[in-house]
């Protein structure tokens, strides 16, 4: 079901157009994400929704109420800003129980709502404690609660791991998911982390430069990326110059290297025409092989170019004849398996079905 | 290095000591201003509470200074407020106009009003023209201080308040305006204080009712009353050394409100 | 420079500036304009010819005290502002670079206080330290330094100078400590690091760096000096009388209100051409940005 429904917003800062024709629909429940490069709009877009820019044409759409002309303090969206924005003049208790100040809800009603809330962030019994005496993620949390309290159709989050440290953040992304999944709103997450993004949502907007590139869940974006920017955006890609020979349920492609392959028309996402494509395969469909081991696979010979070693997996540039870049593949560390040298001969095994056509 | 510690201290001295002869001379039992000294007395003090013109000078400073400093530090929380947060066509020639008087000599603002105010307005020179004049000289210092307090401000602040269900006005009311007090209480009492010691717009717009200094202006035709003028003159700069601590006591605890590194100043 | 369109943000802002914005307008650009009107017309005892006549500038260049009056104050000024900055620049130095930062703000405090208290009667004390019979003299007449008191440190320019290099040195001092405070020390030691000494660090890196600071207090001590009344009237003498003694004159003594504004005009004409001429000689000396 749509809860939140953009038609053709455009919006312009002066010269800059920073959000071109938005068509985007929200379902109710889900966990979205814009996901795109800084300057790609999604911050914008965030802002759009939540009522701190208007667009200059287009419409908007929250829960079938349009909301032109409606200020953002009046619109069923809650936002989690990217500094968090916890105000300092004021006790934990104090910027939790903020939005409550209008309810009209009795004060032993708010004061249980605020314990609640801040039970359901893990800072429970910290309802005391001055503000601007919290951590980091501390004040993420209050930031969360501060918002959720209202219960909102609608938490918006702008950015709101990229200030943390590493392994924190990666804790907070679980525990967002269960709190989205818990409260069962849907919550619309901007980031330029395209982990992030893929670990945590349920749809994803790839945007560049005002405009959507690709709207799909996290596996169809990976698998099938619709565009090369959109491929060589979501993890690692391999690029390799091919031609199309013939088009239909099943496509002819010449690749350079690999020679001639068939593959169903379903792995040009984007759709392709006879003449040049490029031709993506994901590092970790491609496997070296040893010395000895013998595969089903299609196999090329090359040689090793760079060797990079990342604990759990080992990543290998392999010059292969014919392939004018070196192809990037990577190998689990498993027991027992030896780790090649630079410069040594060895073999890559690959199939046609990870190929991915890609339009421009 | 240590040279520039001795330096720093003699600075310091050369700027106290004029300042530090006031108390030693108003307790000095004799007529004249000179080295040496013979013996305390109170009675240039005493002097001072039976002058009836004296303490009408000294009401009508604090009524001017007490307006100036509150129309002052209204104006620059309009003035500061828009210029830290927001951008709009002119801005900078406006708010250079409105800064100007910082390097204008005061000697061209009182000539200009007065010009004003009575050849072209035919008005009378009162208090209030005084008010005006001085809230005018006052309104830049105050968007100083009021300036770094905005702009110590995170701007999301605002807009939380906004997405939580506030309008615009109760926004500013509940989260800006705590947060920006301690500077509106050192706007106070800079303009409080300016108003207080100014003395040549005073001169040229007073009406029947002299301020302070010009009263004491007055005064220093008289080489007899010079001793008077040295007790006035303690009590006056021990005031406003005072009002100056309780702005800078302010000025550091509204920056640990908000969890600010201070970076020195008013600046 | 392209201008800012008008955003609703914008609209607000103009909305809330406006209350100061007009007030400066009634009360500043209004009168500054009067006054430039006003030295174009000329009064007779209390009627003023309102026909637009030059007079008054031909009469203020024309006449050798009017022109010796300015050049004294510009004279004054440019003495005032010299001691006043190079005498602020150590202070602002070593409370930049050789005080703790939880100390620094107790610092300026102190430098500040002085000027936030009443000019009158710092000028006063200082007519009483430099006196004939004041402060100095008796005490190195009673120390026996010298036999007889000294009268040429009162009632003239040298006095002028002095007390107002006193009362504006915070003035100087604070726009040095910003420029100074905002220098990445980082570039300090990566001079040294490629081989500069200490005082060549300093010359290269660092003065230069905190021109613009010199810059604004030069600016800021000799703009409002050139205008001043009080202390040429208490501790000047007839020798140390500046421009706005006459101006003051003009107006309440002379009734020549237009005379007085001509003098008005071009005192601040004067103060915005050298003021110019300094920053475009900076500019060009350190070809840099701002």
């Amino acid at each position: 079901m749509t809860l939140i429904n953009l038609a053709g917003v455009n919006k312009h800062f002066g010269d800059y157009h920073a959000l071109r024709d938005i068509d985007l629909n929200i379902h109710q429940g889900e966990f979205f994400s814009l996901l795109g490069p800084s300057g790609c709009g999604k911050t914008t877009l965030l802002r759009v929704i939540a009522g701190f820019e208007d667009p200059d044409s287009g419409s908007l759409h929250i829960d079938g109420r349009g909301m032109a002309g409606v200020g953002p303090n009046l619109r069923p969206t809650n936002m989690v800003f990217q500094s968090y924005a916890i105000f300092p003049h004021l006790s934990v208790a104090e910027n939790v129980g903020f939005g409550l100040r209008r309810s009209a809800m009795s004060k032993p009603d708010k004061a249980r709502a605020v314990g609640e809330a801040l039970e359901m962030v893990g800072l429970g019994g910290y309802g005391n404690r001055a503000a601007n005496a919290l951590s980091g993620g501390q004040r993420q949390r209050v930031a969360l609660a501060r918002a959720l309290i209202l219960k909102p159709k609608v938490l918006l989050l702008d950015e709101p791991l990229s200030a943390l440290d590493k392994k924190i953040r990666e804790q907070m992304q679980v525990e967002l998911m269960k709190l989205q999944r818990e409260v069962g709103i849907t919550f619309i997450l901007v980031t330029h982390d395209q982990e992030e993004a893929l670990v945590m949502s349920d749809r994803i907007a790839v945007m560049f430069e005002g405009g959507i590139g690709q709207l799909d869940d996290p596996e169809t974006l990976y698998r099938r990326p619709a565009t090369e920017r959109v491929a060589g955006f979501i993890g690692m890609m391999n690029f390799l110059r091919g031609q199309v020979t013939s088009t239909g349920a099943e496509i002819e492609v010449e690749v350079e290297g690999l020679g001639r392959c068939r593959v169903p028309a379903e792995q040009a996402p984007g759709g392709v025409s006879a003449g040049a494509v490029s031709v993506g395969i994901r590092p970790e469909t491609l496997s070296l092989l040893f010395e000895g081991e013998r595969t089903d696979r299609m196999e090329v010979a090359g040689r090793v170019d760079e060797v990079v070693y990342y604990g759990d997996m080992t990543y290998y540039d392999v010059a292969v004849d014919g392939i004018e870049k070196p192809l990037t593949l990577s190998m689990k560390n498993l027991i027992g398996r030896p780790v090649l040298d630079v410069g040594m001969p060895t073999r890559v095994a690959w199939d046609e079905r990870s190929l991915v056509l890609l339009g421009r | 290095m240590r040279g520039l510690r001795f330096y720093a201290i003699a600075y310091l001295v050369f700027l106290y000591a004029p300042i530090a002869l006031l108390p030693l001379f108003a307790f000095n039992d004799a007529d004249i201003i000179a080295f040496p000294l013979s013996g305390g007395t109170t009675r240039w003090f005493a002097e001072l509470t039976q002058s009836a013109s004296l303490l009408d000078a000294a009401r009508n400073s604090l009524i001017i200074a007490a307006t100036t400093a509150v129309l002052s530090t209204v104006l620059g929380v309009c003035a500061a407020r828009a210029a830290t947060m927001a951008d709009w066509p002119l801005k900078r020639p406006m708010m250079g106009l409105i800064m100007l008087p910082l390097v204008l000599p005061e000697i061209i603002v009182a000539v200009s009003l007065l010009v004003l105010a009575v050849q072209v307005f035919g008005l009378g020179l009162s208090n209030t023209t005084i008010i005006a004049a001085h809230t005018l000289i006052c309104m830049p210092f105050s968007i100083a201080v009021l300036n770094g307090a905005f702009q110590n401000l995170d701007p999301a602040l605002e807009e939380a308040a906004l997405d939580l269900g506030e309008t615009r006005l109760s926004a500013f009311r509940l989260v800006l305006l705590p947060l920006v007090m301690p500077g509106i209480v050192s706007s106070l009492l800079i303009s409080f204080t300016i108003s207080l010691d100014e003395f040549i717009i005073a001169f040229f717009l007073s009406g029947a009712n002299p301020t302070m200094p010009v009263y004491i202006w007055g005064l220093l035709r008289f080489p007899g009353q010079l001793p008077v003028v040295m007790a006035l003159g303690t009590i006056l700069v021990a005031l406003s050394i005072v009002l100056l601590t309780i702005a800078e006591i302010m000025r550091r605890r509204g920056l640990k409100r908000a969890g600010l590194r201070d970076r020195g100043g008013f600046l | 420079m392209a201008r800012a369109a008008l955003t609703a943000g914008g609209k607000r802002g103009l909305i809330l500036v406006s209350p100061p914005f007009l007030y400066a307008l009634l009360l500043l650009a209004v009168p500054l304009a009067t006054i430039l009107l006003f030295s174009f017309w000329t009064q007779d005892y209390l009627d003023i010819d309102t026909r637009f006549t030059i007079a008054n500038y031909v009469e203020a260049f024309g006449d050798p005290l009017y022109m010796q009056l300015l050049r004294r104050s510009l004279l004054i000024a440019g003495a005032v502002t010299l001691v006043t900055v190079v005498l602020a620049f150590p202070i602002a130095y070593f409370v930049s670079f050789h005080v703790a930062p939880a100390r620094k703000s107790l610092w300026l405090f102190l430098i500040t206080i002085p000027f936030w208290t009443s000019y009158l009667i710092r000028v006063f004390l200082w007519k009483v330290i430099l006196g004939y019979n004041g402060v100095l003299n008796s005490s190195l007449l009673g120390v026996g330094l010298i036999d007889e008191p000294l009268s040429v440190i009162l009632y003239n320019a040298n006095a002028v100078v002095i007390t107002l290099a006193h009362a504006f040195a915070p003035f100087a001092i604070l726009p040095i400590f910003v420029a100074l405070e905002k220098i990445d020390r980082s570039l300090l030691e990566a001079s040294m690091d490629l081989g500069e000494t200490r005082v060549t660090t300093f010359l290269r890196v660092t003065l230069p760096l905190a021109m613009p600071g010199v810059v604004a207090a030069v600016l800021i001590v000799f703009i409002p000096t050139i205008g001043d009344y009080v202390t040429p009237r208490l501790v000047g003498g007839p020798d140390g009388l500046m421009i706005a003694n006459m101006i003051q004159t003009q107006f309440l003594k002379l009734n020549n209100a237009p005379m007085g504004a001509t003098l008005a005009i071009l005192a601040m004409l004067s103060v915005t051409a050298v003021s110019l001429v300094f920053i475009w000689l900076n500019r060009r000396w350190l070809r840099g940005p701002k």
